[in-house]
């Protein structure tokens, strides 16, 4: 094929580049950018996905006991933690609390979904940005060093040198490639003896699930969870090899896909013990949870209150083709602990949709921009694609201690037991420099270590019931005709929140935010730019190609990082990006402008 | 019947080398319809085969295949640089590389409802830099396709984003292209319903049809909703190890029993399924089996005709009071039931009206 560089139409001497779709991640993403080869860095970027599907729209009038099976499919890497959050949401609403047991193995359930997802995304998605036949065809003088680099963990991982890592992570061909497949298999078995069925869960309900605990349900999860941790002692150190190079061999790297810190994590993992449900007491049982809460700024922690966090949320429409919904009906004026409740909050919101066609000076997009309040700013927080936000607000908050994971106010230590071929290790994942793609990408090794370890716990916790015959897995309920209810878990890529309104035992109202419409935002009515436009406007191109060869190498590590899940996103499009340099005010892009 | 010879024939007339050695049969991918790829998902669940193993065409006799896939796919340069996923779809609809099969996944929305946008699009148009739609993306290719595969219950009958007052008039693949739609080689759409797939159902009918396609496999034997007849000739409640339960007449009361669930909302003994006796995953897994109420998500009814959820359904009630009387009377009031429900409701068509009870705003 013809190359078909193009310069923009703008006068600027910027080179247009697209890419749309986007592989190697959930949904269909397109990323428009500027290009300055000579100054080699990006001058403007656009991120587009154009899906409109409406559940807020069609979920209005139902059975609100339909919610989790109905929210589960918005999304199908993670549908199981909308269900999840769904039934949380509905625990609320409902005011029943699940047995225990039931409790255990939704974190059983859960824990594998990430420990699943982070690995296939991480090396078979992401991985495929570091293997070697990339690096040979975008930076060969990189290739060239990694065959010269000893790797630090050989003695770990096994591979000798940092090329040995790269080839190895060639898809299909590589051998690791294809045990991470292997991996995302049991870990997916794992999951379906807790849920029943990945990704779309069968044995999840408000009240608890219908999993049958028995001895063999944890023997089977057990045995196969030590093969994880097994797994997790050679993947560690690998990657720390894998990013550290690359730290090494392009100085400067921190830079791509850099961005402020501002992230956010909702928690994740209840404790049966404390977590009952209730708003009231929200606060307390949020701060008891197995990953901390938290909004961070500039690295520090703002709070780590689930219910300033849920009050502070905000909807704001930015360039979406939505309707306003000023004016219309506010279902809650204020939660049950009687604080004021926004009218741009998700309890409150409608969506309207209004088709039409994309025009960058306009409106271009399906998603909305959630934002969170501080009290002074709508701040447009990102989740890193989830590990990274987790991590840091749970070494911040200093909250969880456990047999096998410990937050210490600075970092979090992870402790493995002793495996088939391993002996005991501990891996300390510690607060970075940056909140940067490599960064993201490493955090995501570290978490699913931390979830394996978390495992563990959860296992000996659910096993100590069903020894004690305490097999009780579901509570009955009944739905009230007038109710509110709220979730918040973390889907694999970060923060996510269910809020739903029941009138006369229906449906009247029912908002998911999932991570994607958070991370890939539009400007939104301040002007504020979405997340992946920030990280990615400010990235350095280190690509040794010509525009004509030109892969965009270090642009999609940068938006790979963050973990796209455009599902997710629901229904987004986001443009308008700024300019790096002031003179490029954005005009729109005249090669989609036609 | 040798619709498979036929096509390789035609390669063969078009000066193409025959699809044994150097011309791979092409998989293009369409998952831009109203989806949240878990079919894409959970296809890399699948074990028996693996897409490894497809891939590498490890099972005697596969041909080999070239997969344009955005879940997995190595390809991800820009529109004008190098390695340009989308390029693949636009060489398909210019005839460039045959034969190919068209994989859709996800609902496909009715666009012509409202006067302009797009409720989803696939890459944009170099004319017009607008997204190109879903639907559009089947109009230039079905007819150049050996294969149309519906993957999963939204692209083969609708589905949850089909689910009563949804705003985008959306339908199955049969829905939009028609049911008695046909390929340039004489094989109807191909429907693997599942809310996701099973995952070795769909690599299993990938398997089937690339044998088809090199004249080692007859025409894929399909029922009347375009299913594989081998996969879903058989119901849930025939394949569940709970079935015992239900005959002694011992049925839950509560959702962590054990027992039979059809008194709690599941929908087993008329639902087209084999994932309780298949299990959801290497054996593991499943729905009634494991505690889960079959919701019914393989079934052109889905999701209306099943909804709510976890109440017992329809003469249910009937059927579980009399089931020590086994025999014709039961089956008899099962088939009125299941004949319903195989069906899709009213409002998943084609044409500028929207009747799915959502009043439009724009």
């Amino acid at each position: 094929m013809a190359p078909k560089t193009k310069a923009a139409g703008d006068g600027s001497g910027l080179t247009e580049m697209s890419w749309d779709p986007i592989t190697r991640i959930v949904g269909s993403l397109g990323i428009h950018t500027k290009i300055d080869f000579k100054q080699k860095r990006v001058a403007e970027c656009y991120s587009t996905s154009s899906v409109f599907r409406g559940y807020s729209v069609f979920m209005r009038g139902k059975d609100p006991r339909d919610a989790h099976f109905i929210t589960s499919r918005i999304c199908g890497i993670c549908g199981d933690n909308h269900a999840t959050c769904s039934v949380y949401t509905q625990n609320m609403a409902y005011g029943v609390k699940p047995p225990h047991l039931g409790e255990w193995i939704i974190n059983l359930g859960e824990s594998a979904e990430y420990m699943f997802d982070h690995n296939i995304f991480q090396e078979n998605l992401v991985g495929v940005d570091y293997c070697e036949k990339m690096v040979r065809e975008t930076n060969p003088g990189v290739w060239e060093l990694a065959q010269r680099t000893e790797a630090p963990h050989a003695a770990e991982h096994g591979y000798r040198t940092i090329a040995d890592i790269m080839s190895s992570l060639n898809p299909l061909e590589g051998e690791f490639y294809r045990e991470a497949l292997q991996v995302s298999r049991y870990t997916r078995e794992m999951f379906c003896l807790m849920e029943g069925r990945h990704v779309h869960p069968s044995t999840l309900y408000p009240g608890g699930v219908g999993t049958i605990a028995s001895v063999q349900l944890f023997t089977d999860y057990l045995s196969r969870l030590m093969r994880y941790v097994e797994f997790m002692k050679r993947v560690v150190p690998l990657h720390d090899d894998l990013f550290d190079f690359f730290y090494e061999a392009l100085p400067g790297y921190e830079e791509v896909g850099r961005r402020r810190v501002l992230l956010g994590c909702w928690g994740a993992l209840n404790d049966p013990d404390h977590c009952d449900f209730t708003y009231r007491n929200m606060t307390d049982w949020g701060r008891k949870m197995f990953v901390t809460p938290g909004v961070i700024v500039d690295g520090k922690l703002v709070t780590n209150d689930l219910t300033e966090i849920n009050l502070g949320i905000r909807i704001l429409l930015g360039s979406s083709y939505y309707q306003d919904w000023e004016g219309q009906e506010q279902f809650v004026t204020h939660d049950p602990l009687g604080n004021p409740v926004d009218p741009r909050h998700p309890w409150n919101q409608h969506t309207i949709p209004a088709p039409q066609k994309r025009d960058f000076n306009d409106k271009y997009s399906w998603v909305m921009s959630p934002r969170w309040f501080d009290g002074k700013e709508h701040l447009a927080l990102d989740t890193g694609g989830g590990p990274i936000a987790r991590l840091w607000s749970t070494a911040l908050s200093g909250l969880v201690d456990t047999p096998y994971v410990k937050a210490t106010g600075h970092s979090v230590t992870i402790d493995l037991p002793r495996s088939m071929t391993k002996p005991e290790a501990r891996f300390e994942w510690k607060i970075p420099k940056w909140s940067n793609a490599l960064e993201r990408n490493r955090a995501r090794t570290y978490f699913q270590a931390y979830t394996a370890a978390m495992a563990l716990h959860f296992a000996e916790q659910g096993l100590e019931e069903v020894r004690a015959g305490r097999t009780q897995t579901w509570e009955k309920f009944e739905v009230p005709d007038e109710s509110i209810g709220c979730g918040f878990t973390e889907a694999v890529r970060g923060v996510l929140s269910h809020h739903m309104v029941i009138r006369d035992g229906k449906i009247a109202n029912y908002h998911p935010y999932p991570p994607t419409p958070w991370n890939a935002s539009t400007r939104d009515t301040y002007g504020t730019p979405g997340p992946y436009e920030d990280a990615v406007q400010n990235t350095p191109i280190f690509e040794e190609n010509t525009p004509e060869n030109f892969k965009g190498i270090d642009i999609m590590r940068a938006v790979r990082s963050f973990d796209p899940c455009l599902p997710c996103g629901v229904h987004m499009y986001v443009g308008d990006g700024k300019s790096v340099q002031k003179m490029h005010v954005p005009t729109g892009l005249s090669g989609l402008s036609g | 019947m040798s619709a498979a010879s036929s096509a390789a024939t035609q390669a063969a007339a078009n000066g193409k080398p025959s699809a044994e050695e150097e011309s791979p049969i092409h998989i293009l991918w369409i998952n831009a319809g109203l989806s949240c790829d878990g079919d894409s998902v959970s296809l890399t669940a699948a074990t028996q085969p693996s897409i490894e193993e497809i891939a590498l065409s490890v099972l005697p006799g596969l041909p080999k295949i070239a997969v344009h896939w955005p879940l997995i796919d190595f390809e991800c340069g820009p529109v004008q640089g190098a390695d340009n996923f989308i390029e693949w779809f636009f060489k398909g609809e210019r005839g460039e590389i045959d034969p190919f099969v068209l994989v859709i996944e996800g609902s496909i929305p009715n666009e012509s409802i409202k006067p302009e946008g797009y409720w989803c699009g696939f890459g944009d148009d170099p004319e017009t830099g607008q997204p190109i739609t879903t639907s559009e993306w089947i109009d230039r290719l079905a007819p150049k396709a050996l294969a149309v595969v519906a993957i999963g219950t939204c692209a083969t009958y609708g589905g949850i984003h089909a689910m009563a007052g949804n705003p985008t008039g959306a339908m199955g693949v049969p829905d939009y292209l028609g049911w008695d739609w046909t390929s340039k080689a004489g094989i109807p759409i191909v429907c693997v319903p599942g809310c996701p797939i099973q995952p070795d159902n769909f690599s299993e009918t990938l398997v089937y049809l690339l044998y088809q396609a090199v004249g080692s496999a007859p025409m894929i034997p399909l029922d009347d909703q375009l299913r594989p007849s081998w996969l879903f000739g058989a119901t849930v409640h025939e394949g569940c190890d709970r079935a015992g339960y239900y005959e002694q007449g011992q049925f839950a009361t509560t959702y962590d029993s054990p027992k039979c669930l059809v008194k709690l909302g599941c929908w087993g003994p008329v639902v087209k399924c084999n994932v309780p006796k298949r299990g959801w995953m290497d054996g593991i897994g499943g729905c009634p089996n494991v505690g889960g109420v079959c919701i019914a998500c393989t079934m052109p009814g889905f999701p209306d005709k099943f909804m709510p959820f976890m109440d017992e359904p329809p003469g249910g009630k009937l059927s579980s009071t009399a089931s020590a009387a086994y025999g014709s009377v039961i089956r008899r009031l099962r088939d009125i039931t299941a004949k319903t429900v195989d069906h899709e409701p009213k409002w998943r068509h084609r044409g500028d009206q929207l009747t799915t009870g959502y009043r439009k705003p724009w």
